[in-house]
């Protein structure tokens, strides 16, 4: 039961500290959500600042003790986060790191770090949500190429992305988890067609992705034919378990945000939300806990995160919507109506933390399931 | 960092965990139920083991370890559900004569309660105008005092700590439950408002888990005080849960659900007032 760090791990966030103390006062606004290119080139531009500087690998190669301390200090400086590759970042990447050929991971790894390319994730499809397992996507193999063929939907980012990890069917015979495979597939290849989704938030976050007859080189899979399903959990694991842990640490700032204003405006002196403000401050404690814990257990075990990251998930999405839904009560009747006001934004973004990479009750299905070992199945 | 336990932590739990088993098992507790008494020969041996001095130096006869050790102990007591003042007892320890070996039994007066008066040698503390009441958990027997007195932190902290192993506890029993009972053709733990069920009771044990370490390691009051609330949360609604998952065999005496549901909330009130809890997390906003 030990948090403290080594000497090297606080000098590295001394120096990072530093860093960024120099920096970030000379960084130009954020662009408007609705504004695509300019957040991507924002967003890029920021990451190739950090490649530039020495900080390209903390999303893989480093320690996962020096990754957390890497989100945790950027984000208390209030740094721009992964923004528009954090599909890249975040799990495409890490999944090529992990499962990838040494060509694929020279090929693909170093564009993400430096802010070259932008991933965005092709699971979903109209037929398969929860039931991922369930997608239909076709790719035939055709001499050293898959043509694929199929739609998808709910892809993050895919109006601004150079690549899509994407799930194809390569064998329709076989059962349902046996037959997927794991492509790199290039978003300028032909038969592609991309249509933009508005969010309920008002901006295009996601799309809908068509496929008619793309050709993708079979060099792109990453893992063995018909093995991808397997590779989806490593990625389904990094994108639970490690990719909201800089949010913790922005949702405690907002916690004191939050806290700063009702003070300002007398609200604080309403005992309720005084109440629910501390309760939401006892909740981010652990939950940042829990992340140290994880990280903790990751740094032995090495490699990809496990089940825990659903445990997190689940308690942390619905932390988060509690958290937005006490901003807007600090905000105040109007207040909490207006657009304008950057938590009534962040209020309904929250609201998609428990659909987004696995509903809260699929969460739970896996938690009874692989952890309690609990009968498969649902009824 | 390597906040998992150590080796010699792991070692400690499961040897806790071992001489519980083996000296306050499910016959004993039943049999503590039906016979309520503070068993001084178990008090003793719990003092030779050890649990009493854990945290004495060891140039003063302890054992020399740290809070993470106390509270790694006192989740197996939690777990357990060993009645007594032990908290009060332990804190005693070096500071009271016989504290420490097990030889005297020490009470005080924490969250305006006072357990295990009559049994105790020692209170400590201010007890003036203590009032006997009926107490709802049949293991802690309970004096009500005039005024709602403060809980050190180092009690809160292991109050927490039995909360944490009450609830993994209670977690055990839901699943072991739902596996074997049978309903419609299936266990009811293949039935997803089960499973759910379930899977909630894990999640709040682990963040409670990770928040009641924590707070043993740092010290920190706000932290010990986000440990209690969490602790408490994952306690009392685990024991309900656990409870629901029985059917009606979790509304019996027979069953040792109502036990943890009992003592988790006897632990709530004595481990400090939630209210204080809240009000040190916001200040600390
Ligand atoms: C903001 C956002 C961004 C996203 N980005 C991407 C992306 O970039 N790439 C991508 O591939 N996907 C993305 N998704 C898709 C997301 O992963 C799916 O929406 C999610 O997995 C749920 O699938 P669904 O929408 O089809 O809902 P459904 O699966 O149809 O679920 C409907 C309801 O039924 C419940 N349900 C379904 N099955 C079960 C079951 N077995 N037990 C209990 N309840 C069940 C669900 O919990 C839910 O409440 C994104 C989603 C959102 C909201």
């Amino acid at each position: 039961m030990d948090l403290t760090y080594t000497d090297e791990e606080e000098e590295f966030r001394a120096r990072l500290r530093e860093w960024l103390g120099g920096v970030l006062p000379a960084l130009g606004p954020k662009p408007s959500p609705g504004d695509w290119p300019g957040r991507r080139a924002y967003d890029t531009g920021w990451q190739r600042r950090l490649y530039d500087a020495g900080y390209g690998d903390v999303h893989w190669g480093a320690s996962p003790t020096t990754r957390l301390i890497f989100l945790e200090e950027t984000e208390k400086a209030g740094a721009p986060y992964v923004g528009a590759n954090f599909v890249g970042l975040l799990h495409a990447g890490p999944t090529i790191a992990a499962e990838g050929t040494a060509e694929q991971r020279a090929r693909w790894l170093t564009p993400i770090l430096s802010g070259q390319e932008v991933w965005c994730q092709g699971f979903s499809e109209p037929e398969a949500g929860s039931d991922l397992a369930a997608l239909r996507t076709r790719a035939r193999r055709d001499g050293d190429a898959y043509v694929i063929s199929g739609s998808k939907i709910w892809t993050s980012h895919a109006e601004v992305a150079d690549w899509c990890e994407l799930l194809v069917r390569t064998d329709s015979a076989a059962p349902k988890h046996r037959g997927i495979s794991w492509l790199a597939m290039p978003m300028d290849a032909p038969g592609i067609t991309v249509r933009p989704l508005r969010t309920l938030a008002g901006s295009t976050e996601f799309a809908e992705m068509f496929l008619d007859e793309v050709r993708v080189p079979a060099g792109n899979r990453v893992g063995a034919e018909n093995d991808g399903w397997r590779v989806t959990m490593v990625t389904l694991s990094f994108e639970r378990g490690t990719a909201f842990v800089g949010e913790v640490v922005a949702c405690r700032r907002v916690l004191g945000e939050l806290a700063a204003h009702a003070r300002k405006s007398g609200r604080w002196d309403d005992a309720v939300l005084r109440r629910e403000l501390a309760l939401l401050a006892a909740e981010f404690s652990g939950l940042w806990r829990l992340t140290q814990w994880n990280v903790s257990e990751a740094q032995v075990s090495g490699g990809v995160p496990g089940v825990g990251g659903s445990v997190f998930k689940l308690r942390y999405s619905h932390a988060r919507q509690r958290l937005y839904d006490v901003a807007a009560r600090v905000l105040g009747g109007a207040g909490a109506l207006d657009t304008g006001q950057e938590w009534t934004l962040d209020r309904l973004s929250s609201l998609s933390y428990t659909i987004a990479a696995g509903t809260s009750q699929i969460q739970r299905n896996i938690v009874a399931e692989r952890i309690l070992g609990l009968p498969k199945g649902g009824k | 960092m390597h906040f998992q336990l150590t080796e010699e932590q792991r070692a400690l739990r499961d040897g806790t965990r071992e001489l519980l088993a083996g000296r306050f098992g499910r016959d004993a507790l039943r049999a503590a139920v039906d016979a309520p008494r503070l068993d001084r020969a178990l008090w003793r041996e719990l003092g030779s083991a050890g649990l009493f001095a854990l945290c004495l130096p060891e140039a003063a006869g302890g054992v020399g370890l740290g809070l993470p050790e106390a509270v790694v102990v006192f989740e197996e007591v939690g777990r357990a559900l060993v009645p007594g003042p032990l908290v009060a007892t332990f804190l005693a320890a070096g500071e009271v004569p016989g504290a420490a070996s097990g030889e005297a039994v020490v009470t005080a007066p924490y969250g305006g309660l006072l357990p295990w008066r009559d049994a105790a040698d020692v209170v400590r503390g201010d007890a003036a105008g203590a009032e006997p009441l009926a107490s709802v958990d049949p293991l802690t027997p309970l004096y009500r005092l005039p005024g709602a007195g403060p809980t050190p932190w180092r009690a809160t902290l292991l109050y927490a700590a039995e909360q944490l192993g009450s609830a993994g506890r209670t977690l055990e029993m839901a699943v072991q439950h739902a596996r074997d009972r049978e309903q419609f053709g299936q266990p009811v733990g293949g039935f997803q408002a089960v499973k759910h069920l379930c899977a909630e009771m894990l999640v709040r044990v682990e963040v409670a888990r990770a928040a009641v370490y924590a707070a043993a390691v740092t010290r920190d009051p706000v932290e010990v005080a986000a440990a209690e609330l969490l602790a408490d949360e994952a306690a009392v609604q685990g024991a309900r849960d656990c409870l629901q998952v029985h059917g009606g065999m979790g509304f019996t005496w027979e069953a040792d659900v109502h036990l943890h549901l009992k003592r988790a909330w006897v632990r709530a009130e004595l481990g400090g007032s939630a209210r204080d809890a809240e009000e040190t997390l916001a200040a600390s906003l």
